[in-house]
């Protein structure tokens, strides 16, 4: 792998990134009505500020300078860490986002380990007998599964699980027992999606030449697809998991709404319904550099563990 | 219906399972009204939340409303929307494409970090922003996903047009004198045209789960209309009492999704036999 490909890459995800601080800071400014007047008259319980209290807050938040100069100073703040306060609880939203990212990444990882538990299994016996009952159950439980709304088998889980079955909690976060149904939910729907992956990437390895050859070793069956085929196989599937991460963030924003789950998701929605802009810009960069960065480290990573990659080829 | 499209629901028995759904969609959204007239809005109070029985098939919801009604009531708002946003996407994509593949260059090389960037976060996040910031409303939503979904149509024409760009034909008619856009329209177009299309078909079903998804959210539809995604989310507080009310508008957003996947997959099968199933694509 060069040097240069990677140093490319870094660049292009800078240029991105640049973009996505000035789209991040720029939403606000796509509202209807002036952004002071709403924060307050919210702030104050729906009744209208005078416009002296308006024009403090203005002066107070530099909404008056131009978009340039407000975007500049927001920026270098944000490049010493400091994202400023939340409009209602007046906390610091970094300290907000770090109390609640932890429990989203729980609901990640734990979705991550439901996922690869369903998928690799249906995958590789999928791989194993193409045309066979395995593979046609897989592939209509992965179209089914792509389908489902997670709000809806969310429910559908609380409804069984919580509510006849008593087995869980309803809702709310703590202990693994609250990670159970949520992680189920959104685990399932990535499951669709890596089933089918860990499928067609395990068919192109057991056509290969080594698999060949071991079979003609005479090996058994089992040993040459658990031991040769599928570490190989592999490969692609661990990379192209690390783009899973926006299903990730799509899943959690509606998953920790149906188990109320403290979480960035919930965060996100309750800062966009307050309009509390901080907070939404807040969350909005943390995701959009997490999204960037993880994009440029698969594509880095894919490029290491396979070199036969073509450099020049686009994502799909 | 053109032979092809024949032959592809004749080959896959799949495909056909999603054509009949997409069609009872496309029914239950025209004639449903018609065929089953009660209001969807009308409440009465004295008949709260009874259990599906003939008179009313689906049962009533937390206000007396009829939920069949509703439901068909909501066909009409899943499909629309899902059409006009899909639309949108596909026309912006394709123009955004287009000049990218063709005029190449800072153009190309601008529009496509623009593409970067919006590509650079989660769908239904930006969305739910973008539809936030605006403030809650179907008509908001459907801008929303308008907005945030166009690139994957950018790539792709963009895609095809460096491909097609430097072949025979194309250098041909340019040497022939024909315009940039007479050459787009009529060489083009057509050879990109087929992967639009499947790409469309499938995005149908993603809208439909991301409108749903939005309202259920509390940004798209607000009560009293009947969208699905706003029926399940008022009936998630009668879990226990009716179990009907989640589950009437879970089963028919599943049902009409699975059908524009079904169809996108069969679509692309046909056009594209060596492709593996879409699945990938999510």
């Amino acid at each position: 792998m060069s040097c240069h490909f990677v140093l490319r890459r870094v660049a292009t995800a800078l240029i991105v990134l640049l973009g996505v601080s000035v789209a991040t800071y720029g939403m606000v400014f796509l509202t209807p009505g002036d952004p002071a007047e709403t924060i307050l008259s919210q702030r104050m319980g729906g009744d209208t500020p005078s416009e002296a209290a308006v024009e403090e807050f203005r002066q107070q938040h530099g909404f008056d300078d131009p978009f340039v100069v407000q975007y500049a100073d927001w920026m270098g703040d944000v490049v010493r860490g400091d994202l400023g306060t939340s409009y209602y609880s007046g906390r610091p939203v970094s300290a907000l986002l770090w109390s609640r990212l932890p429990n989203t990444i729980a609901l990640a990882a734990a979705s991550l380990v439901v996922a690869l538990a369903i998928s690799l299994p249906a995958g590789v016996m999928s791989a194993a007998n193409p045309g066979g009952l395995t593979d046609y159950g897989s592939r209509i439980g992965a179209l089914v599964g792509v389908s489902m709304p997670n709000f809806w088998l969310g429910y559908l889980l609380i409804i069984v699980f919580s509510l006849q079955l008593g087995m869980f909690p309803v809702a709310g976060a703590g202990g693994l027992e609250y990670l159970v149904l949520p992680a189920f939910t959104l685990g399932s729907g990535m499951a669709a999606v890596i089933t089918r992956l860990v499928r067609s990437s395990m068919l192109d390895v057991l056509d290969a030449e080594y698999v060949r050859t071991a079979r003609s070793k005479g090996l058994r069956e089992r040993i040459v697809v658990y031991k040769h085929a599928l570490r190989n196989a592999l490969i692609p599937v661990v990379t192209i998991v690390g783009l899973q991460f926006s299903y990730v963030l799509n899943g959690a924003v509606i998953v920790e709404a149906v188990f109320h789950r403290p979480g960035l998701g919930t965060l996100l929605v309750d800062a966009v319904f307050a309009r509390d802009y901080p907070v939404v810009q807040g969350v909005t960069l943390v995701v959009g550099v997490v999204f960037v960065a993880s994009n440029l480290l698969v594509d880095v990573a894919y490029r290491y563990l396979d070199p036969r990659i073509d450099l020049g080829r686009e994502r799909p | 219906m053109s032979s092809r499209w024949r032959r592809v629901i004749a080959d896959n028995r799949l495909g056909a399972v999603g054509g009949v759904l997409v069609v009872a969609l496309v029914l239950a959204a025209l004639l449903g009204p018609a065929v089953y007239p009660p209001d969807p809005t009308e409440q009465h109070l004295t008949e709260r939340l009874q259990p599906p029985s003939a008179a009313h098939p689906l049962g009533t919801d937390e206000l007396g409303r009829d939920v069949l009604a509703r439901l068909l009531a909501g066909a009409r708002i899943s499909l629309g929307v899902a059409v006009l946003v899909t639309t949108v996407r596909v026309l912006l994509g394709t123009l955004v494409g287009l000049v990218a593949g063709y005029a190449g260059g800072w153009v190309d090389e601008a529009l496509m970090r623009f593409v970067d960037v919006v590509l650079a976060f989660p769908g239904i996040v930006l969305a739910l922003i973008v539809a936030g910031v605006l403030g809650p409303s179907l008509l908001n939503v459907t801008l929303a996903l308008a907005v945030v979904g166009w690139s994957s149509y950018a790539r792709l024409v963009r895609g095809n047009v460096l491909a097609v760009k430097e072949r025979g034909f194309v250098s041909a008619a340019r040497l022939a004198g024909l315009s940039p856009f007479g050459i787009a329209r009529r060489h083009v177009l057509p050879n990109v045209m087929g992967s639009v299309v499947v790409l469309a078909t499938l995005d149908v079903g993603g809208v439909i789960l991301a409108t749903a998804g939005l309202s259920f959210l509390g940004l798209g539809a607000q009560p009293p209309t009947p969208e699905w995604g706003t029926m399940l989310a008022s009936g998630r507080n009668y879990l226990r009492q009716a179990w009907w009310l989640v589950n009437v508008p879970g089963v028919a957003i599943v049902l009409v999704v699975l059908g524009f996947n079904l169809l996108g997959d069969a679509a692309r099968d046909a056009l594209d036999p060596r492709e593996e199933s879409t699945l990938e694509r999510l």
